[in-house]
């Protein structure tokens, strides 16, 4: 019996390519994944769930899955008004902004984090102004949240900035002509249009954030119970030889990541429900 | 409701689209704008949907003047040429558009809504798509739905731009005689815009035949064909031959034939090109009178129903194409290589652009 319908494709080699892409998704992915689910077998049911409940680390999924979601909806929000700017209106030194837009891609995390907390501290740039205010940044899980939405916003911005330079011209002046309002052309036709591409960009952003560590570290203050993310608890725990219990927590971020990616992906599913 | 294009001008960059056109579009009538890529047509389509605004000149829409209002007051109904649907609604909810976006005061019923869709659906035939996506129509289905959802909004006007343009021959053919059927239904002044002469000649009441952002000429399909006012006009609608020579007293004189033309009588010995339509070349085995000219042969193309011939003129080197039926073709069992003679039926002269 044949297990696979014959293709004839252009590009030769379903085999081959299935083959290749499963061999490489394992050493790349699953094999270091089933490691670490392997590693914390050692521990016995109760160690487990007790290692992973711990107050101070339930304290620390409460500030990382926290703080990536509100990262990420800033960056849907912002993300794609950058990409909306930049696709379409033409104004000197768009490519410079264009490009500035990757520069949290290429930026060492470290470099970002002590940039990040020099001018958000009490007697920075931007964090004297604020001090006033009473609004601390660094060192708080509000900076957690700036951080974050820092290195995430190009993941917003490079996966919708496509969709809006392939959206035509004439779908805009279909409604006008029908009578709809810019806010109505808006929130009816590009909206909806927007949408998938809106939330992988949400999905890549919320799953960067929540595994980021170089440039959050550096202006959490990493206080246990207020603003301690997982990571950093994960690497504690490892400096203390502690690994199967550094592990035993990483499962369950693994775990709820993977779940919040599923939800998201179903979401997009859903949402592109017209196309096939 | 009656349309008016008064002096319009446009330039886009160094490029002039329309200079000084005026046209007077009466009340319920299907117009084509017949050009080549590049005449301005679409231009004036969406200058007078107001997608466009004219550098200069007015466009009133029944005697009133609309040159200065918004696309969303003008109640124009736009068909494009890539249909550009809504891909992300249903069908019913693309043609639902122009109603649900309405005001909360002047919005119909949910139940009116869906009635009036129901209805539209039913005229375009296609009301059991309704709950379909886009995708999943073909080209000529996907420009059904199109057209109702510009009629749902009751247009005052319906403006087409090269609404067949995208779609394949026999569906092409298909989708005008049903437009020109819909049209007669429902007596909404439309315009539409097309570079196919056949489509034009076979839909319209009225084509506006426009050349580099001027137009040519106005008329009827049977006016702009048969009395064509410039070579422009002649030359578009159609295959023609073209004959160069000079004139002089009162007479062409061309390649191997002579051709009285009274309204030229003044010119002397300037340069004159007569045209003359494929399907007016009759060709025969025998001389008829001294306006037949000797030609060889040199391709047969078999065009289903119509047979294209090239002859080339003796002792010249110039070819002529002509067009046969089938009957006659078979009745004459013309061969390649042979001699014979071509005897023009119908020729019209031109001086520069005017006409005799």
């Amino acid at each position: 019996m044949k297990l696979f319908k014959r293709h004839n494709n252009v590009l030769p080699g379903f085999g081959i390519t299935l083959g290749f892409t499963i061999f490489y998704l394992s050493v790349i992915v699953l094999i270091p994944l089933s490691a670490l689910v392997f590693r914390t077998m050692g521990l016995t049911w109760g160690e487990f769930i007790s290692t992973v409940t711990a107050p101070r680390v339930m304290a620390s999924y409460k500030v990382t899955f926290g703080a990536a979601l509100i990262a990420a909806l800033i960056n849907a929000v912002f993300g794609v008004l950058v990409a909306w700017v930049l696709v379409r209106y033409k104004f000197p030194g768009r490519k410079i902004v264009d490009a500035l837009v990757d520069l949290p891609f290429a930026l060492p995390t470290a470099v970002a984090g002590i940039t990040l907390a020099t001018i958000y501290s009490s007697n920075g740039w931007v964090g004297r102004y604020l001090e006033p205010l009473g609004i601390k940044i660094a060192f708080t899980p509000l900076g957690i949240t700036l951080a974050m939405t820092f290195i995430g916003l190009p993941f917003v911005v490079r996966t919708v900035q496509p969709v809006i330079e392939e959206i035509e011209v004439e779908l805009e002046e279909a409604a006008v002509c029908l009578g709809a309002n810019r806010w109505q052309t808006l929130t009816r036709v590009i909206f909806p249009m927007l949408f998938p591409s809106i939330l992988t960009g949400f999905a890549l952003s919320f799953a960067r954030g929540v595994g980021e560590y170089g440039s959050i570290i550096f202006i959490a203050g990493n206080m246990p119970m207020v603003s301690e993310i997982t990571p950093l608890l994960i690497i504690t725990k490892l400096e203390q030889f502690d690994y199967r219990g550094a592990t035993a927590i990483a499962c369950v971020m693994l775990l709820i990541s993977f779940l919040m990616l599923l939800v998201v992906n179903l979401l997009q599913k859903w949402s592109r429900r017209y196309a096939d | 409701m009656s349309i008016e294009i008064e002096n319009v001008n446009k330039q886009f960059g160094t490029f002039k689209a329309l200079s000084n056109v005026s046209l007077a579009i009466p009340s319920g009538e299907l117009v084509a704008l017949l050009g080549p890529s590049g005449c301005g047509k679409t231009t004036l389509l969406r200058i007078v949907a107001g997608l466009e605004y004219a550098d200069s000149g007015r466009i009133l829409f029944n005697g009133e003047d609309t040159t200065q209002s918004h696309v969303r007051e003008r109640r124009v109904g736009f068909v494009f040429q890539h249909y550009a649907l809504f891909r992300h609604m249903t069908v019913f909810d693309n043609v639902a558009f122009g109603l649900t976006v309405r005001p909360k005061a002047t919005r119909p019923s949910k139940q009116d809504i869906r009635e009036k869709v129901m209805k539209l659906l039913q005229l375009v035939q296609l009301e059991n798509m309704a709950t379909r996506y886009p995708a999943q129509l073909s080209g000529g289905q996907r420009q059904r739905i199109a057209l109702a959802r510009a009629l749902a909004v009751e247009p005052q006007v319906l403006l087409l731009d090269e609404p067949f343009g995208a779609l394949d021959a026999q569906v092409r053919a298909e989708l005008r005689r049903w437009l020109r059927r819909l049209h007669d239904e429902i007596h909404v002044t439309s315009v539409f815009v097309t570079h196919d002469q056949e489509e034009a000649l076979e839909v319209a009441d009225r084509i506006v035949v426009m050349n580099k952002g001027k137009i040519e000429q106005v008329g009827t399909p049977d006016q702009v064909y048969e009395n064509p006012a410039t070579s422009f006009v002649l030359n578009f609608l159609g295959s023609v031959n073209m004959f160069h020579g000079r004139m002089s007293q009162g007479k062409a004189q061309l390649s191997g034939l002579q051709v009285h033309s009274n309204g030229y009588a003044g010119a002397d010995d300037t340069p004159a090109v007569a045209y003359v339509r494929s399907h007016d070349i009759e060709i025969d085995r025998s001389q008829i009178d001294n306006s037949s000219i000797k030609a060889e042969i040199k391709n047969i193309l078999k065009l289903g129903p119509t047979v294209r011939i090239s002859l080339l003129i003796e002792g010249n080197s110039e070819f002529v194409e002509a067009e046969l039926t089938r009957d006659k073709f078979q009745q004459l069992d013309l061969k390649h290589g042979e001699h014979v003679y071509v005897h023009p039926r119908q020729v019209r002269v031109f001086v520069d652009d005017f006409q005799i």
